[in-house]
């Protein structure tokens, strides 16, 4: 299978699309290199799958402009785009066969010799066997893998995912997040994979655009979005944050220093994003490293903070705990279980510390909760556990 | 009357639907259509409709509200002779009265009959469903009148069910509801009630397993964790949600047996003859066209008073 | 809520089987609704049964009343018997063309109302359940007094007209209901692949829906096959199969008519068992 024509880069260009009165998609403007993993990440409801189809030609924009590489597709039909989509439902044409349904695209486009490269694909998609059952027989997961055979044998320029791996249960998503990296290293298309769900999108994605109410939050490499996040948004949707207010009180050597109740806060320049000195201090809770209060050693230039030990549930790989500060809020901390204080048991006093480097400072004009989601697969403090 | 329900119902079986739905919006219009195509694509079908059905209708009416006779011709003279509708009303109320009877007891029997095999077929049968289904419409593949020409073999006075009846005195007791004449079945009412609960229970069946097909068992299985028995499920938990089931096989049942007039002249007697048997004879033995389009216009303004409640209720998308 | 999977012993009687109490009348009562389904039918198939044994009668007079003497007669002389075979001719003859007709108009119809949103809908609804719900007696006599208010004689052309009238509706009722089961999503994908509007319908849309207008066809065929009212309203003097059994009844039916009968239970029964054997085994493999 060769690598499809590079060079061909898609770019979204202030595209917007009303329902009525409902904006789905605002002033949206991306590029997306060619070649590229791209992710869209967001809630339901942000405008990531309008996107998609406004690029699928599936839907039309009330304004804007979508190219891919120099062609404008904005108001071209489906079928004239060199776009293909893999559906969340996976729409498998159910009166025609495996074959078929992975033939069809090549059929009308009226390429003759379709024997070799449908063989080909069904063994990179691992279907070989069953290319003469129908859809209805197949399970989930191998539905998935023939509903991308059907797309990528086309070599699109840019290949679409509408939250393809939903379905699945989780064994089998982690499964096929990996496979469909693989696929696209070996392929070398273009990926729009859009999702809800962030850890997916880091997994899989070179670059991921956080989608809110129709517009981007921001743009980035997973590694960015996570340690760096500009926005509340982004750092409660990726993973989890703990936020605390604070002023800053002083600005040198790249760093700014942040005044939080009594304490210093250190946090470096480049992860401070906010217009004015008030700011909301954020820090991941695996950042944070928890000892009990009268052993704790004390290593110059990292941000400490003292509370006390409210609730910890043990889960696996690592302890939760949650830890009440002085001044009544509750701090979240998720810690390896690579040593085991017996010590550490709700009621116990604490001391968490961690590097300023882990420090994020945001506008604080935003809202705290922005991106909080409810994700069940999630390890929550609500779920009982073992008192460590 | 047909049969070939079934063979829409099985071919249905195949659920082409997908898993789940997309979070981008699926709009019933089809992509890459003009605003005239279904204005094009109804034309000639509601054309047909329009010409053939409504027409008629508003001739029928007509008809009703002419003057003269077969041999004088008939003319309509602006407003109509509304004496035909109180001649025929008067003379014929009986046939009226008893073909909502008769019809309201072949429905009756017809739930009853229909309820328990619906709900065999929808709860117990597992995969046999289809099969059954096909089983129960089957015998209505068969035309009508052969069907109930087999029920005057069947009610025959010297039939053997008849000859059972006699000797366990059940005709007795029949009898003295006058349902049925001393020592025989045929050519009574009770035949006429036969004859109509027979040829349209699939009507009631239908409907009701599709009603309680789509019900969900679970539903049932929480009402006797909740510690209510078997009979007391029925009635509070399954007879309720089944209702649209029941009121469409209903409305099926009961509107066709109406009018019908096979039934009573194969099966019942002069003394059983429905409104359907009046219209008939009104055109074929008498050759009386307003008093057959009078009649005619009373019974379709009956029906269309059921329908109309029917459609307030429930709207019109359910109908077709 | 979990029934134990071992059963602790049971203390006093021994028993070798664990028997419930109740006996005879508990396991009718358990059973009790696939009884009444049972019998209900049983007494559906009862004149089916008794169709098809009295085809094989050897009537002693002119009412086939009575089982005589057991003989193929009916079957192997099946014309016989005056104007039967002509009328079934005749029958078929309009059955097919009011089919053809009713099924074309009616999938256009289907198609209208599943797929399109369009002013006027509640009256296109209300006009085509209109003839469903009316008595045939009504019809009947109706489109008579259309057909004399007009002047025209009554023959196989105002049977043909009022067939096509009274499957129209139901055709539109099974086609739509297979429509509106589609998925759209299907068609979305036909296009995402390079299929455009037309490749689309015939490639996809109408191969999903096909079903459903065989079935619809099956339907009309046999409405207007079997119908008797309507067409007895508006035949004036030519005569299809159900007339003749008419007729027949007043004169004494002769066997050949259950013979009829018991083939069209046969066909028919036969096409649709063979389409849930062709669905069953497509699911299985």
């Amino acid at each position: 299978m060769s690598p499809s024509q590079s060079g061909a880069d898609l770019r979204i260009i202030d595209v917007t699309k009303r329902f009525g009165d409902f904006v789905a998609v605002d002033d949206l403007t991306l590029t997306i290199p060619a070649g590229s993993f791209f992710a869209l990440l967001g809630p339901s409801g942000c405008g990531k799958t309008t996107t998609l189809r406004m690029v699928a030609g599936l839907e039309e924009p009330t304004a804007g402009t979508i190219l891919i590489g120099e062609q404008d597709v904005t108001w071209a039909k489906p079928y004239k785009r060199p776009v293909n989509t893999v559906f969340q439902s996976y729409a498998l044409f159910p009166h025609l066969d495996i074959y078929e349904n992975v033939a069809f695209g090549l059929r009308r486009r009226g390429v003759k010799d379709i024997k070799k490269p449908v063989e080909d694909m069904l063994a990179l998609t691992e279907l070989s066997g069953l290319a003469r059952r129908k859809p209805q027989q197949l399970s989930g997961g191998q539905q998935q893998r023939v509903a991308l055979a059907r797309a990528l044998i086309n070599q699109p320029s840019v290949l679409l995912l509408d939250e393809p791996l939903g379905a699945l249960d989780l064994k089998l998503r982690r499964q096929m997040q990996l496979e469909l990296k693989r696929i696209q290293t070996e392929v070398g298309l273009t990926f729009v994979h859009v999702t809800h769900d962030q850890e997916e999108a880091m997994t899989m994605a070179d670059t991921i655009a956080v989608m809110n109410a129709g517009r981007v939050e921001q743009l980035g490499g997973p590694t960015d979005l996570y340690e760096n996040p500009r926005t509340t948004f982004v750092a409660n949707f990726l993973g989890q944050s703990n936020f605390f207010d604070g002023t800053i009180v002083e600005r040198s050597g790249g760093y700014a220093t942040v005044s939080v109740q009594n304490q210093r806060v250190g946090v470096p320049e480049s992860r401070v994003h906010s217009t004015g000195d008030n700011v909301h201090v954020g820090v991941r809770p695996e950042k944070l490293r928890i000892q009990f209060l009268d052993d704790a050693s004390l290593s110059d230039g990292e941000n400490r903070l003292e509370g006390t030990i409210t609730y910890s549930s043990f889960i696996g790989v690592s302890t939760q705990y949650l830890v009440d500060t002085a001044w009544g809020q509750e701090l979240t901390v998720f810690a390896q279980n690579t040593t085991r204080d017996e010590r550490l048991v709700p009621g116990a006093r604490v001391v968490l510390t961690w590097a300023p480097d882990h420090t994020f400072a945001l506008d604080a004009d935003q809202d705290i909760a922005a991106g909080v989601e409810i994700d069940e697969d999630a390890a929550t403090p609500d779920t009982v556990g073992v008192a460590s | 009357m047909s049969g070939g329900a079934v063979a829409a119902t099985a071919l249905e079986q195949e659920d082409i639907r997908g898993p789940h739905q997309d979070s981008g919006a699926s709009e019933a219009k089809a992509v890459g259509t003009s605003r005239w195509t279904p204005y094009l694509l109804l034309s000639p079908g509601m054309l047909w409709l329009a010409v053939f059905f409504v027409v008629p209708t508003v001739a029928l009416l007509v008809t009703s509200l002419y003057t003269g006779s077969l041999d004088q011709g008939y003319t309509f003279t602006f407003p109509g002779n509304w004496s035909t509708y109180s001649d025929a009303l008067s003379t014929y109320y009986p046939q009226y009265f008893r073909s909502f009877v008769y019809a309201a007891l072949a429905t009756v029997f017809c739930l009853l009959l229909a309820y328990p095999l619906a709900y065999f077929i929808a709860f117990r049968a597992g995969r046999w469903k289809s099969t059954m289904l096909v089983l129960v419409i089957a015998p209505f593949f068969t035309s009508f009148l052969i069907r109930t020409l087999a029920w005057q073999t069947i009610l025959a006075d010297d039939g053997w069910i008849v000859q059972t009846m006699n000797t366990l005195h059940i005709t007795n007791v029949l009898t003295w509801l006058h349902l049925t004449e001393p020592g025989r079945v045929i050519n009574t009412p009770l035949a006429v009630v036969t004859g109509l609960t027979y040829n349209f229970l699939p009507f009631m069946v239908l409907p009701l397993y599709a009603s309680l097909d789509r019900m969900d068992s679970r539903l049932i299985e929480a009402a006797q964790d909740l510690y209510s028995s078997a009979w007391t499920s029925l009635r509070k938990v399954t007879w309720p949600l089944s209702l649209p089931g029941v009121v469409a096989g209903t409305l099926l049942t009961f509107i066709p047996a109406v009018g019908d007039y096979i039934n009573s002249e194969l099966l019942g007697s002069p003394k059983t003859t429905m409104i359907g048997n009046v219209i008939q004879d009104k055109f074929f033995s008498e050759v009386d066209y307003p008093t057959m389009a009078a009649l005619s216009v009373v019974l379709m303004v009956a029906v269309l008073i059921i329908v109309s409640i029917y459609v307030r209720r429930a709207g019109t998308e359910e109908l077709v | 809520m979990a029934t134990t999977t071992h059963a602790a012993p049971r203390t006093g009687t021994t028993r070798s089987s664990t028997k419930r109490p109740g006996g005879p009348i508990r396991w009718v009562r358990e059973r009790i609704i696939a009884i009444i389904g049972l019998l209900v039918v049983l007494y559906m198939f009862a004149p089916i049964f008794v169709v098809v044994l009295f085809s094989f009668n050897q009537p002693a007079g002119k009412y086939n009343y009575q089982f005589t003497q057991f003989s193929t007669n009916a079957w192997t002389n099946l014309c016989e018997v005056g104007g039967m075979c002509e009328s079934l001719r005749l029958s078929l003859f309009i059955g097919v063309v009011a089919t053809l007709v009713s099924v074309v108009l009616g999938t256009l119809v289907a198609f209208a109302i599943g797929r399109h949103r369009f002013r006027g809908r509640s009256g296109t609804n209300l006009l085509i359940f209109m003839p469903m719900a009316t008595p045939e007696v009504v019809m009947g006599a109706s489109l008579l007094a259309f057909f004399v208010g007009i002047s025209t004689a009554r023959g196989v052309g105002t049977i043909l007209i009022a067939h096509i009238m009274f499957c129209l509706s139901f055709v539109v009722v099974t086609v739509k209901a297979r429509i509106s089961s589609l998925d759209s999503r299907l068609e979305q994908a036909a296009m995402d692949l390079y299929a455009d509007e037309r490749t689309t319908f015939w490639k996809i849309t109408f191969p999903l829906v096909l079903p459903g207008i065989i079935g619809a066809s099956l339907l009309a065929f046999s409405l207007s096959f079997d119908d008797f009212i309507v067409t007895n309203f508006n035949s004036g003097s030519t005569t299809t199969f159900p007339l003749f059994v008419w007729g027949a009844a007043q004169r004494g039916v002769p066997p050949q008519v259950n013979v009829v009968g018991s083939l069209m239970f046969f066909a028919a029964l036969a096409i649709v068992l063979v389409s849930q054997v062709v669905q069953r085994r497509r699911a299985k493999a």
